[in-house]
């Protein structure tokens, strides 16, 4: 007890130094929290305050006989048995196992030709395939809606110049494919600029030494450049899962020109969307938003997980 | 090595240091490549085409207009259409873009400062509670932003603010990926020791950050605020959801809103040719602004996942 007190008191010369310098570091580092106060502010309003108040209306019910009330976990029961949520939910998952290959394919391929040339024409294709990321999607969706339309498009004409009839791009069989489209002209650009960066930070040299090794174009490209930039594919696919699963506007959208081929409760954002503004069911609407967002994060968290040695995360 | 770099500038007359030694393959699959990138070309830049021909075609010479789909008609009603914008349903067009400008810019720009001083705080202060604060951030990367605009709704709604410009700014102030990519450029590009030196020159911690470390920023400044100005741009659920009154709809949610009474037939009510003319106008301001600023973007986007 003695020492401990006392031990204070006569400090070595150097340690006293150290420890006023220590001081006033700690005291800097508060400055961290300053910086960060803002956005954090910002977060709690705008992130956990909501995520906190959908799980709470989540567990209470309306209706017009009791009120308000408490009902524990009966709105998760209902919401997982369903049919339209799960059903929703099982769209979604086919548009991510069909979307997010097909975006990033077309990306990544882009990527790796646009890495092999340095032409004019290259650099032009470039912005070109990036532009539509500067549409914003509605736009882009109103625009394919045109296209797709038989009154507007040009897809008679096309179809006409080898002799075949222009399919109905939006009858409930194929509006599914159209979506596909709309969302890969939309996204695929972005994605490859993205992947064609990460290919430009990897040392030349490499490619140099496998060249003369006696590697081919291709085998350079599928066994080097790709392993190189798995880190930057990993965050991609996350991307673009997380984007597809809350799958919204394009569908949103299609849907007054595609009638018929798209319900209303399409998605599960969609469903959550009809519940809370045609129906004014906010505690299940929320409870729909909440389990969405559950099933969103576990499944990026899952995929990140399984491919934690590709991405170098930890 | 030296050799090999020596002959191929002599080849192509460039310096050595502009080459990639991958770059360099036999014409026959360059030519393929490029056919290749111009079918890329030809199917992204297709849609843009049409609308811009589209937008010069009035009403009626949409359907029939004696140019077809894809090329200009004989008659040339741009100007008419432009003018058309001015007055439907009194001019509202250019508010909606006026308000989507307002909402891009004030959400963009509010969450680009937010984003900086963030990245910087998590990038150079080691407070108390930085791990568990950023590690809560990266956590928040992947929670669907969707998923917040029906709870955020009914709290806003709480405060009588739904159906006010605040509805869209204040949730657009927040970015998480804006804040990680700020956090892992500021660690890259501000030495620790500059800061350092400055403080032993006797300046404070706000005057290290202003001018030591904002300037080193400015790539990531770029990036981030085009990424954020470009998300609340083209954000549709959280207006679509928060606003009522048409005055204050951005352009996107407006468009949609015309397209879905000119399906719904009443005859009035069919403004195709402004609906074109309308989405083309509103695209053009990013698009100048992606090409103007590519400078900055192209390498600033794949910063964060490059790590």
């Amino acid at each position: 007890m003695t020492t401990t007190t006392a031990a204070p008191v006569r400090p070595a010369p150097v340690r006293a130094t150290r420890r006023r310098r220590t001081e006033i570091d700690s005291r800097r580092q508060r400055w961290g929290w300053l910086f960060v106060g803002p956005f954090a502010i910002v977060f709690a309003t705008f992130l956990i305050a909501p995520l906190g108040y959908a799980f709470w209306m989540s567990l209470r019910l309306k209706t017009l006989a009791t009120g308000e009330r408490f009902v524990g976990l009966e709105n998760y029961v209902k919401a997982f048995s369903d049919e339209i949520f799960l059903r929703g939910l099982l769209r979604v998952a086919g548009f991510a196992a069909v979307m997010v290959p097909v975006q990033i394919l077309v990306a990544l391929v882009a990527a790796l030709v646009l890495d092999t040339l340095t032409t004019r024409l290259s650099k032009f294709s470039r912005l070109m395939i990036f532009v539509p990321y500067a549409v914003p999607a509605v736009i882009g969706a109103l625009m394919w809606g045109f296209l797709y339309s038989p009154r507007f498009g040009p897809a008679a004409d096309l179809f006409g110049l080898v002799g075949l009839d222009a399919p109905n791009f939006l009858a409930p069989g194929t509006v599914f494919g159209s979506l596909v489209n709309i969302v890969t002209w939309q996204w695929a650009g972005y994605y490859m600029i993205v992947i064609y960066a990460a290919l430009r930070s990897v040392d030349p040299s490499i490619y140099e030494a496998a060249r003369i090794d006696g590697a081919t174009g291709r085998q350079i490209a599928l066994r080097i450049k790709v392993p190189m930039i798995s880190s930057s594919m990993v965050m991609v696919v996350v991307f673009s899962l997380i984007g597809t699963l809350q799958f919204f506007t394009e569908p949103q959208v299609l849907r007054s020109i595609a009638q018929g081929a798209i319900p209303v409760d399409y998605t599960p954002n969609m469903y959550a969307y009809s519940l809370a503004f045609s129906y004014s069911q906010f505690n299940y609407a929320s409870t729909i938003a909440f389990a969405l967002g559950v099933v969103v994060f576990i499944g990026s968290y899952l995929f990140l997980y399984l491919t934690r040695k590709q991405s170098g995360l930890k | 090595m030296a050799t090999t770099l020596a002959d191929r500038a002599a080849q192509t007359g460039r310096a050595p240091r502009a080459l990639r030694p991958d770059r360099e393959v036999g014409g026959g699959r360059r030519i393929g490549s490029h056919v290749f990138l111009l079918l890329l070309v030809v199917y992204f830049v297709l849609p843009l085409w049409w609308l811009l021909v589209a937008s010069t075609k009035s009403n009626s010479g949409l359907f029939v207009g004696d140019g077809g789909p894809l090329w200009f008609n004989s008659e040339f009603s741009l100007l008419d259409n432009l003018r058309g914008l001015g007055t439907h349903n009194g001019g509202i067009y250019w508010r909606w873009l006026g308000n989507s400008f307002l909402y891009a810019f004030a959400g963009g720009i509010g969450a680009t400062v937010l984003s900086i001083l963030a990245g910087y705080g998590f990038a150079k202060y080691r407070f108390r509670g930085r791990t568990f604060a950023f590690a809560l951030l990266l956590g928040s990367v992947m929670v669907p932003l969707t998923a917040l605009v029906i709870p955020t709704f009914v709290l806003l709604s709480k405060f009588d603010l739904v159906n006010t410009v605040w509805a869209v700014i204040l949730p657009s102030l927040l970015s998480p990926l804006g804040v990680y990519l700020m956090r892992v450029y500021t660690q890259d590009a501000v030495p620790d020791e500059m800061l350092d030196a400055a403080r032993v020159d006797g300046a404070g911690e706000l005057r290290v950050f202003f001018q030591v470390a904002l300037p080193l920023l400015r790539p990531a400044i770029v990036t981030v605020l085009l990424l954020t100005v470009v998300g609340t741009w083209n954000n549709f659920f959280l207006p679509l959801a928060m606003l009522q009154d048409p005055d204050l709809l951005p352009v996107t949610v407006g468009l949609n809103g015309w397209q879905a009474l000119s399906n719904a037939g009443a005859g009035g009510e069919q403004v195709w040719n402004l609906i074109t003319t309308g989405a083309f106008v509103s695209i053009l301001p990013l698009i100048v602004a992606f090409l103007a600023l590519q400078r900055y973007w192209q390498g600033g986007l794949s910063h964060g996942s490059v790590k």
